[in-house]
């Protein structure tokens, strides 16, 4: 019971994060928003875990956060440079101490 | 010695994660721990910045006050989305970082992102540029305490 | 026993889902994408860390709430770095943090100009 409580939390902050990745005037809104639909992700598998009684889903769960955070910045630096294989950042290689 | 605590870390998370403690189980996973240390020691990225073993000791208790101050700002930001009328005034200011090592400045950055209203934008130098969601949010920073504080873990490492 | 530590995880659950959904309000009604980076933190932190928190005292002392526990550290040390990416990215392709001096309807100059 509280665990369908918690899922459909989860839902319909699922939704209002839909909202915005639809509504989004630029691609950086979008990228937010799905970014903080795969957070909510993350807790939904957790939490339906509990609910159908399968804890193995917490290790789903962690590889889901994983894949979502290199997911996310790979997006950003597709859209930022334009391909994958640059490198981005300032050249600091070799200046540490 | 970063070898060895990168080493025991692996270890101790595969054998959290996998849960089955068979002999040969934990052979393949001491096995695959000695083939990424190896690895890492190529790639040359095993180093105090990397693996801080030096701040292990005191981070817990930064982390608490971290802790304390994410959930008022929480508050903060709570009350100001709900109301009716979004009172909030985003603004655009510069802070000085007195940390001088990267992984201090690294740490404060995260840590002005961590706390919601206000968020790292840009790092110049030794300045940090921060997008603030309030006013409130923008004084909190200025007091200067989470500065003082990251810069006082840097000293004692 | 059982029926406390069920209440205490019922109460973690429901004010972690509480702030979820603030954030997603937060990221729906907040006027630009770096003020929608503030929703989108609520979520991240305390949202993620009070719902993991009544999942943790679900799970009890076994493996599933150290995994929980490293689904956290992860959020902590995860959220910040791709906020920043995504900030960065957005600051270097000309995106302007919107103001309400930028904005020009009614009700807001008053308001910015009663706090000069």
């Amino acid at each position: 019971m509280m665990f369908a409580a918690a899922t459909a939390a989860l839902v319909v902050a699922m939704l209002l994060a839909l909202v915005r990745a639809l509504l989004g005037p630029t691609v950086y809104d979008r990228v937010l928003a799905v970014n903080s639909f795969g957070t909510k992700t993350v807790l939904m598998i957790a939490v339906l875990g509990f609910l159908a009684g399968r804890p193995d889903f917490m290790d789903i769960a962690l590889l889901y956060a994983l894949i979502n955070f290199i997911g996310t910045l790979a997006v950003l630096k597709f859209f930022r440079y334009g391909d994958m294989a640059r490198p981005g950042g300032r050249p600091t290689a070799g200046e540490g101490d | 010695m970063h070898a060895i605590s990168l080493g025991l870390t692996l270890f101790a998370t595969w054998l959290l994660l996998s849960g089955v403690y068979e002999p040969f189980f934990i052979f393949l996973g001491v096995l695959s721990c000695v083939i990424v240390v190896a690895i890492a020691l190529r790639m040359e990225v095993v180093d105090r910045e990397s693996h801080p073993v030096h701040l292990s000791m005191i981070l817990p208790i930064y982390w608490l006050w971290l802790g304390k101050e994410i959930v008022l700002a929480n508050i903060d930001v709570t009350k100001r989305i709900l109301s009716p009328r979004l009172n909030i005034n985003p603004t655009v200011f510069r802070v000085q970082a007195s940390q001088g090592d990267e992984l201090g400045k690294v740490i404060y950055a995260n840590s002005i992102t961590l706390t919601p209203g206000t968020v790292t934008i840009d790092i110049d130098d030794d300045d940090l540029v921060i997008h603030a969601l309030s006013e409130t949010s923008k004084g909190d920073l200025e007091t200067g305490e989470m500065d003082r504080r990251v810069t006082a873990l840097g000293g004692a490492g | 026993m059982d029926m406390l530590l069920d209440i205490i995880s019922g109460v973690l659950l429901a004010a972690g889902s509480f702030f979820i959904i603030v954030g997603a309000i937060g990221l729906v009604r907040l006027p630009d994408m770096f003020a929608r980076m503030h929703g989108a933190g609520v979520t991240d932190t305390l949202g993620a860390g009070l719902f993991i928190a009544g999942l943790m005292i679900q799970g009890g002392f076994t493996l599933i709430t150290v995994k929980l526990f490293m689904i956290l550290v992860f959020f902590f040390f995860a959220s910040p770095t791709s906020s920043y990416a995504l900030a960065n990215a957005a600051l270097s392709q000309g995106e302007k943090p919107w103001t309400r001096e930028s904005d020009n309807t009614n009700d807001n100059k008053e308001d910015s100009s009663s706090k000069t």
